[in-house]
């Protein structure tokens, strides 16, 4: 009989400990198809930012090595110069990578470190409880928006993957989401593509994956998923913003 | 072994270098920058990295990140930026990660000023970060100690699997004097089987802070702390001088202490038997060493450039039963051996 689907090998152990309808779990499974396909379980190796997906060392038979809160790209900076063999990546979620660690993230980006970043979207802190991320929409409800994201108190949602693109050391940066088995699939294609990039050291490597998180949001999982679909995708729009073709030469 | 004359930040980043160092990550602060631009030029040239980081917070933590694939790494930096690597410095000793980090110190608190100054004494040695850690820490007091120092900072740093610090100041980084450069042609750093490499079908590693399950971080606090009492039994360092017949015994360490020499001598010169003792390592401090003092003296002199930090070290450590006195100097004029000198007739009564 002939396989047509298998957990990928580098899962080593599927019983997340995320909420019922997260997409973290889904976005460890890509990140893994992605290693797999690849064969990069030796060179994997993965930079954790804290939040929700910092246990992803349980989850991942990949080398691993926890970050401080927003500090993920500095770490991987710090890896990838003295280990280029490596494939780095970070996994980071929106207060994480967007809000402490601004800084971290644009100036990496900037230099070109030749890192992938899988991006977590869920417009909210998870793990702390559901507080206003700075990619929190307007109007959204959180536990320090009790009155809806206003902007002349809060300021706006801030959309990276645009933001990122438009500087010069970044190679690819898109946004995909996981919420249609469409989009799912782009998602794993665009994943797969950012860890190619790095192996050929086109550069620094983006992916923002819209993610829901029915918990914080106080929605079922399936409203959580329309969510994403009709609230998040039209003022986070899905594709590619930017792809460079050629390795970093100016 | 080669003889040269050189100035305290280029001694240290000499050390650096032959000591293996492979990464360094820093960012512009005053006045510890000719160890960043003598690295930029040098490190590259032995194979090593040079990053100059968007902020202290970036450096720090591109050091874990360095430290962890098994090489040597170090920052330097001036006193509010050593503030803001205090997360990381936290970080770093919760993951077992061995770093030289330096601190030409400068005045605070605040924006305080570029002087010498040892303000940061306390933030050096009871640690600035959060958590329940300690860190060595060593301070030069002159350019052989600023290379000399910086060897051994690596070497104890990856015998503990610690980061580890040396608090300079602007006076001993800027001077020149006579250096021996011991390890001209360099040290090998040891392997480190717990870093990552190459992973080769090898188990999955994981470098890691974060403890939530049953007392596990109950047994990674109780092994940090083993390490720090290893550490008081190994690595004590401690200088003293004319202290077998001193009436009173000076306790400085850093430029104070190299001030207090020249005191030394001119107070002998005009009858008064003065010693100095001086911590070189602060963590460990020299605790049985000081205290032992006390059978044949009495007096103690506590001279620091700030309003009296080690003092409450050593209060603690000799007790009530002696004389202690303090001067104290938080600007960042330098006293003379001269105001040394008459501020111990003053304060004892001479």
């Amino acid at each position: 009989m002939k396989a047509v689907y298998k957990k990928p090998e580098v899962l080593k152990n599927p019983c997340f400990h995320f909420c019922p309808g997260c997409h973290h779990g889904t976005v460890h499974k890509l990140v893994a198809e992605a290693i797999d396909s690849l064969n990069l379980k030796d060179s994997a190796l993965a930079v954790i930012g804290v939040g929700c997906g910092v246990f992803l060392y349980d989850y991942l038979d990949v080398d691993s090595l926890e970050a401080p809160h927003g500090r993920g790209l500095a770490v991987a900076t710090g890896v990838k110069r003295v280990r280029p063999e490596r494939i780095v990546f970070t996994y980071q979620g929106d207060g994480d990578l967007a809000s402490i660690g601004m800084a971290e993230s644009v100036h990496a980006a900037n230099r070109g470190e030749n890192v992938t970043v899988i991006f977590v979207n869920n417009t909210i802190y998870g793990m702390t409880g559901g507080q206003m991320a700075p990619t929190t929409l307007l109007g959204q409800v959180t536990t320090t928006s009790p009155y809806g994201r206003e902007f002349h108190r809060d300021g706006y949602p801030i959309r990276m993957a645009e933001m990122l693109a438009t500087l010069e050391g970044v190679a690819l940066s898109a946004r995909v989401s996981v919420c249609t088995p469409k989009y799912l699939f782009d998602a794993k294609k665009i994943i797969k593509k950012a860890f190619e990039m790095q192996l050929d050291n086109m550069g620094f490597t983006f992916v923002e994956v819209l993610s829901s998180c029915p918990t914080n949001w106080n929605m079922s999982s399936m409203d959580a998923l329309n969510r994403v679909k009709e609230e998040m995708i039209p003022f986070f729009p899905l594709g590619v913003f930017k792809e460079r073709k050629m390795p970093d030469v100016l | 072994m080669n003889k040269l004359f050189s100035r305290g930040s280029d001694a240290l980043a000499m050390a650096a270098i032959d000591s293996g160092l492979k990464f360094y990550a820093g960012y512009p602060i005053t006045p510890q920058n000719d160890i960043p631009e003598f690295l930029s030029r040098e490190l590259p040239k032995v194979g090593g990295t040079f990053v100059q980081a968007e902020s202290e917070v970036a450096s720090i933590n591109m050091l874990l990140g360095a430290s962890s694939c098994g090489f040597r790494v170090m920052t330097s930096s001036s006193s509010p930026g050593i503030s803001l690597m205090q997360e990381g410095i936290s970080y770093l000793a919760g993951s077992e990660l061995p770093a030289v980090i330096v601190n030409v110190s400068r005045w605070g608190p605040g924006l305080g000023g570029i002087g010498a100054s040892q303000g940061d004494y306390h933030q050096a040695t009871k640690g600035g970060g959060h958590g329940d850690y300690f860190i060595p820490v060593f301070a030069p007091y002159s350019v052989q100690e600023m290379y000399d120092l910086t060897v051994k900072a690596f070497d104890v740093a990856d015998k503990y699997r610690t980061p580890a610090l040396i608090l300079a100041d602007v006076m001993i980084s800027l001077m020149r004097e006579t250096l021996i450069r011991r390890y001209p042609e360099g040290i090998k750093p040891p392997e480190k089987s717990w870093a990552f490499g190459e992973r080769k079908g090898e188990r999955q590693k994981i470098i890691k802070s974060l403890y939530l399950k049953g007392n596990e971080l109950e047994v990674h606090n109780w092994k940090l702390h083993k390490k720090f009492e290893e550490m008081k039994k190994n690595e004590i360092l401690f200088d003293k001088y004319l202290c077998d017949d001193a009436d009173i015994i000076i306790v400085a360490f850093g430029m104070v202490a190299r001030v207090a020499r020249s005191t030394i001598e001119l107070a002998r010169e005009n009858g008064l038997k003065l010693g100095l003792f001086r911590p070189i390592s602060l963590v460990p401090y020299p605790e049985e060493e000081l205290f032992s003092l006390t059978k044949t003296c009495k007096n103690f002199f506590v001279i620091e450039m700030n309003t009296g930090q080690m003092l409450y070290d050593v209060m603690r450590i000799l007790g009530r039963n002696v004389n202690i006195r303090f001067y104290g100097k938080p600007s960042s004029y330098v006293p003379t051996p001269d105001d040394l000198f008459n501020k111990a007739k003053e304060l004892f009564n001479i």
